[in-house]
């Protein structure tokens, strides 16, 4: 587990981006705080429609109209990112922070060669000889174990299996070894044995080079083989987060508790999983209090308003009737 | 073995895609003696059986060939060699699908609903085709196989895109049912799905498994999934089968490495006092189907092979009771297995 030492790279205060309508600003990330270490992994879970990608490109200011950024601060080293100028922002994204998508076939250019991808890449930030920016592209290659790296650089990029096309993207992304990554589900389209090489390696390079990173996930077992720390996402907001075992094992929200039981490897085979009643609420229908109270067996009258984020230690939950508060020694911890 | 056994008869099923040529092509390859180009074997001789009521988990990374196999059971593409009998009965004869016993419920919701039908009318279709309900009886059977995979009945004249994933995928399967299938093909049926989603299809199916002693083929990537639902499982590599056996044995003593690794790679939360879960990622990618490694085709990347690995491929032959395994090595793997489960 990464000791939070030292300043945050990337502090996050009540984000919120909108989405204008025909019906009206859809709110996609309410109010989502939380702040990130120097080489530490975050996990942010949600399933789909819970803003959780909407929040990692908020924070490289990646929200195009009807979006925007309607309020909060995104602070990268100490620098104020939202209201920043375009050409501005252009100059830390890649650098400072970047990211890295689900779809690596989406991300590289089909027309040019995984090189010429990466020298451009580096171009835009330092100036270098082509010889000095081919040497760098292909220790950046051999460094996320695509091997002959070299003769690599000369491939385009259907000329790569799926996941080398992702440990490409991921090289283009630690080229300038950003203080954050943004890591966008970047393992989903991949196959089990090589999600676990990648991740392996990623763990690897955190640790290397002091990267923080946010890793985007719908996968909460993803998530924990990764992340020290881990932050639910539901309908926008933030509902719980704190350290991985911790939440994993003795989650406070009734929606992280649904979350792991239904889960099969939570339940004996064969049997009946336990399931969450309904779905997600859309954007623009939300219930006015807690937005998980519709499908929460938990639920009261007191879920009719808001709940705001109950801290106690590294812990924090957003619920009025969080779960196994009983052990109020072990939320402590 | 009894033929309640073998419901479901898979006998020696291969499936080799080749390219179209053109007569240039012809013409080039004659003048240079060459014979006609290779083809891609995306399926070599698989044999499997499964009993009345059983359900089999199809287990592969992408490219190993466990969609085409479904399909070939499923009567959508003809096998290059080999046949499938479902109940005695052949599904195909040639090339063209004879029974309507077998049918398919597919990954993406979107695709195979047409978007411009009433998705009633879509679940009404097959029925009133084969005649196994009068046009003036389809409204009723369609809602009563509504109410059965829990939809609204009322929502039987909506169209595909007034509804979620989750609701897409019942209405899928009301359609595969609704064909009274004695063979349900499911491939990768809950993996576009969210995970509180996913478990409430899973849970729709094992019910429905059970009122209706479904046989069924679970074809999935998620081992966890495959897990849940099925009795046996086979986990296939480069388009042969490596392992096959009852779901439990299979996945706490694999006997066969690449079983082994893929478990692996699975991440998991780790149980309670347990240390966060480390992987043991397995050593490079699949190979190309073009062109795979002689003999067996995991040698390249398996921590067990020897030089014979490369030299012969070994049979997939029965190992233990039940179980069958393609690896030379297999007794070592199982006791192996054996050992680390006592530990």
């Amino acid at each position: 587990m990464t000791p939070e030492t030292g300043k945050p790279v990337l502090e996050v205060e009540n984000l919120q981006t909108e989405f204008a309508t025909a019906k009206g600003a859809l709110r996609a990330v309410d109010g989502v705080s939380f702040s990130l270490s120097p080489g530490e992994i975050i996990g942010l879970v949600g399933e789909s429609g819970s803003g959780k990608s909407v929040t990692g490109f908020s924070l490289l200011g990646l929200i195009d109209a009807p979006g925007r950024i309607a309020g909060g601060s995104v602070k990268l080293n100490g620098t104020e990112l939202v209201g920043m100028s375009p050409q501005e922002l252009r100059k830390r994204r890649g650098k400072e922070i970047a990211m890295i998508f689900q779809d690596p076939i989406a991300t590289l250019n089909p027309l040019l060669t995984i090189g010429q991808q990466m020298e451009m890449a580096l171009a835009a930030h330092e100036t270098l000889s082509r010889r000095a920016a081919a040497e760098k592209s292909a220790e950046a290659l051999a460094r996320v174990g695509i091997p002959s790296a070299r003769e690599r650089l000369k491939s385009y990029p259907h000329e790569f299996s799926g996941g080398m096309r992702q440990r490409a993207a991921i090289a283009i992304a630690l080229l300038h070894r950003p203080a954050v990554v943004v890591a966008d589900e970047p393992t989903t389209a991949l196959d089990v044995s090589i999600q676990a090489q990648i991740i392996h390696e990623m763990k690897a390079l955190a640790r290397d080079y002091g990267v923080a990173m946010i890793w985007i996930s719908h996968d909460l077992a993803v998530v924990s083989a990764l992340a020290s720390r881990i932050l639910v996402m539901y309908a926008g907001r933030l509902v719980e987060q704190g350290p991985s075992a911790q939440v994993l094992r003795d989650p406070r929200h009734p929606y992280t508790r649904g979350l792991i039981d239904s889960l099969p490897s939570a339940t004996v085979p064969g049997q009946m999983l336990t399931q969450i009643p309904g779905s997600m609420p859309s954007l623009g229908a939300l219930p006015p209090g807690c937005a998980f109270a519709p499908r929460c067996s938990y639920a009261s009258d007191a879920c009719g308003a808001k709940p705001d984020m109950v801290q106690a230690g590294r812990r924090g939950w957003r619920c009025v009737h969080p779960l196994g508060t009983e052990h109020k020694e072990r939320a402590a911890s | 073995m009894k033929p309640r056994d073998q419901y479901l008869k898979v006998e020696d099923v291969s499936k080799t895609f080749t390219s179209r040529q053109t007569l240039g092509d012809r013409i080039a390859r004659g003048l240079a003696r060459k014979g006609p180009p290779p083809g891609l074997k995306a399926v070599s001789g698989v044999t499997l059986d499964l009993a009345k009521g059983q359900t089999l988990g199809l287990v592969g990374e992408s490219g190993c060939g466990k969609s085409t196999l479904g399909r070939i059971m499923a009567g959508i593409h003809s096998p290059s060699e080999g046949s499938v009998r479902i109940d005695g009965l052949p599904v195909m004869e040639q090339g063209k699908k004879t029974t309507t016993a077998v049918q398919t419920v597919f990954q993406d919701p979107f695709a195979s609903l047409d978007p411009r039908m009433k998705v009633g009318d879509a679940v009404a279709e097959g029925p009133i085709l084969h005649g196994l309900v009068m046009p003036a009886m389809a409204q009723k059977y369609v809602e009563r196989w509504f109410q059965r995979v829990g939809l609204d009945p009322s929502l039987s004249h909506r169209y595909p895109h007034q509804f979620s994933g989750g609701q897409r995928q019942r209405i899928a399967i009301a359609r595969a049912l609704a064909m009274q299938p004695k063979l349900l093909i499911c491939d990768e049926p809950v993996a576009s799905l969210d995970v509180s989603i996913q478990a409430q299809v899973i849970n729709l199916f094992l019910e429905l498994r059970r009122e209706l002693e479904l046989t069924c083929v679970f074809i999935s990537h998620d081992l966890s999934v495959v897990r849940h639902v099925s009795d046996r499982v086979a986990v296939m590599y480069l388009g042969r089968i490596v392992e096959l056996g009852e779901t439990q044995s299979v996945f706490d003593r694999p006997a066969h490495p690449y079983t082994a690794a893929l478990l692996d790679s699975v991440p998991r939360i780790a149980a309670e006092g347990e240390a966060l879960v480390e992987f043991k990622p397995i050593e490079g990618e699949i190979p190309s189907p073009l062109n795979p490694p002689p003999g067996c085709h995991f040698a390249p990347r398996c921590p067990r092979a020897t030089p014979e690995c490369s030299a012969s491929a070994p049979a997939l032959a029965e190992v233990a009771p039940g179980r069958r395994a393609a690896c030379h090595y297999a007794q070592q793997e199982l006791r192996e297995a054996a050992a680390r489960q006592v530990a």
